[in-house]
């Protein structure tokens, strides 16, 4: 009962949150709401036991990527109030259309029971010594390894990229702009 | 009544539609590159709720690649989004940047 308490208060705060990325006017709230709904995901993972995730959520995405956000928001000074009016009129009403018939079908993707599986094919979650974080680091450094390492290789490829698109280039360029 | 499985993936399945009508609805981009975000949690509570539903730890791993993928993505997308707007101070609307001449 207090299980199920606990998820509906999650849900709400979540999805409440989700509403406010999409309807605020102001790109610093949007940041904001964001933060809600990842902290109220880091909850659900908490709820269903995924504590080394729920961890990393909050310190990954609830801090270093919703700081990123801000940061370029308050570099570039994009925080005035944007108008929510359309120049396509019927943009809107279609995308929300399209939301909730996208909705529609993941639900009855659900109910048909098509997204079953075998039961664990990797590895055990529960059971066994350690909790959870002993069981998720085993997977990823023996099964995972080498995509463990592959991700190293995408960051510094990330990094690497993200000096070179946003550092001012040369004098030249510097004067077409 | 504790709740399932089910309950996360409809949760999931919510948070992915909101997040898909407000990168089709908004024009800043900053805040459309946020549904994406939201988009992509969604996908991370499914994957746990499968994870914790089918007792297997890949669902768990998965989520860590995705993370590790968001946060790549985040990086090169607001890199380009500060290039753009160094080339163009008007506005940070998907309308001013339609064409893809500088």
């Amino acid at each position: 009962m207090f299980l199920t308490v606990l998820f509906v208060v999650l849900a709400a705060i979540a999805l409440g949150c989700a509403i406010g990325v999409v309807i605020s006017r102001n790109p610093v709230h949007s940041a904001l709401w964001l933060v809600g709904t990842l902290l109220a995901i880091a909850g659900f993972f908490v709820l269903q036991k995924a504590y080394l995730l729920s961890a990393v959520q909050v310190i990954v995405y609830a801090s270093a990527i919703v700081v990123l956000f801000l940061f370029v928001i308050m570099l570039l000074g994009v925080d005035r109030e944007e108008s929510l009016g359309d120049p396509l009129r019927i943009q809107r009403p279609l995308a929300i259309g399209l939301g909730i018939i996208g909705f529609v079908l993941l639900v009855g993707i659900m109910g048909n029971r098509w997204a079953t599986g075998a039961e664990t094919v990797t590895g055990p979650l529960r059971g066994g010594a350690g909790g959870n974080v002993e069981h998720v680091a085993r997977a990823l450094f023996t099964t995972y390894l080498w995509p463990f390492e592959l991700t190293s290789a995408l960051l510094v490829v990330g990094v690497v990229g993200g000096v070179a698109l946003a550092r001012r280039s040369n004098a030249g360029e510097e004067e077409a702009t | 009544m504790t709740p399932t499985a089910t309950w996360y993936l409809v949760v999931a399945a919510l948070l992915f539609s909101i997040g898909g009508v407000g990168m089709l609805v908004r024009r800043n981009v900053i805040v459309m590159f946020m549904c994406v975000e939201l988009m992509l949690n969604a996908v991370n509570l499914s994957f746990v709720a499968f994870s914790t539903q089918l007792d297997d730890v890949g669902g768990q791993v998965s989520v860590f690649f995705v993370l590790v993928v968001a946060a790549a993505e985040v990086a090169i997308g607001l890199a380009l989004i500060v290039a753009v707007f160094r080339r163009r101070r008007s506005g940070a609307t998907a309308d001013d940047i339609a064409e893809l001449r500088g």
